[in-house]
């Protein structure tokens, strides 16, 4: 994404950018980004808590006032739980990601059906 | 007293995979020196922001991500319920995204800012994709781009990007 960024602010947008994984970010290093360390999959909060994600997203977008150093990184407070044993368990658990092969993967079959139902995607861009 | 670690190095940690399943490491993109810069025009409160999120989100009727290096792209209508939205992603785990899409694709989160007055509208249009492209090159030549001229065509003030 950071990579996106950097393309979307050459070409005249500001962008911020949320994140939780800030040694990537560091090595692409988009204009602004706005660091949260929490496992992936969670970068704009926790589940089923808008109070939080209000929070984190609201900081985001405040950042762009704030950050005046091209590539800076503006560190949140938040913490994902009262210690960090997730992060010992996330560089322990190996291999997780799925098969990859060349057909959808719905995230349930109903899915499949509504898409096929619904014949060409408009809104689907194939690059 | 709890511990307190220090963040999770995704360059290490996709390192030592690929090392363990037999792979060259993978060569992460680095950028040094000043990345580009432009200002934001206006005050926040009267900004239209643009949305980008590469967790998987696609809506349910459009047709889901393949995990073989797809780089496509899904518009999506920011006055979507979330209960439409699904992910399809390769690389995380996502049981959380799937019970609140908002923690990848903060659409609710946003339409909140809206009324709160933080930022003036949210742009009719979202962008989602399926992060961890392997090809540098194609996100350069190709998806970065195709997501830089949408936004401009939105006229978008600000484009919040949330990555997986």
């Amino acid at each position: 994404m950071g990579l996106i960024a950097r393309r979307v602010e050459a070409d005249g947008i500001p962008t911020t950018s949320l994140t939780s994984a800030l040694s990537i970010t560091r090595s692409v290093n988009p204009p602004r980004a706005v660091f949260l360390d929490y496992p992936l999959g969670h970068t704009a909060g926790k589940a089923q808590d808008p109070a939080l994600q209000r929070e984190i997203v609201a900081a985001a977008l405040t950042a762009v006032g704030e950050l005046e150093q091209p590539g800076a990184v503006k560190m949140l407070p938040y913490r994902w739980s009262g210690d960090d044993d997730w992060k010992r368990e996330t560089m322990l658990c190996g291999d997780t990601r799925s098969y990859r092969s060349s057909s959808p993967e719905y995230q349930c079959e109903a899915d499949r059906a509504l898409a096929a139902a619904a014949g060409d995607c408009p809104t689907c861009i194939f690059l | 007293m709890t511990t307190r670690r220090p963040p999770v190095d995704h360059i290490v940690r996709t390192r030592d995979l690929y090392s363990s399943l037999g792979h060259d490491p993978y060569r992460w993109v680095r950028n040094d020196g000043p990345p580009p810069w432009t200002e934001l025009a206006k005050p926040l409160r009267e900004c239209r922001v643009g949305l980008v999120g590469s967790g998987g989100v696609y809506r349910a009727g459009q047709v889901a991500f393949h995990h073989r290096d797809d780089i496509s792209l899904r518009v999506i209508d920011t006055s979507v319920p979330v209960s439409e939205l699904r992910t399809s992603h390769f690389a995380y785990d996502q049981t959380d995204a799937r019970a609140d899409p908002n923690v990848v694709f903060p659409v609710d989160t946003l339409r909140t800012l809206v009324a709160e007055g933080v930022i003036g509208e949210l742009s009719p249009r979202a962008y989602a994709f399926m992060g961890g492209i392997y090809s540098a090159r194609r996100v350069r030549d190709a998806l970065a781009p195709e997501i830089s001229r949408r936004l401009a065509e939105d006229e978008v003030d600000l484009a919040l990007l949330v990555p997986v």
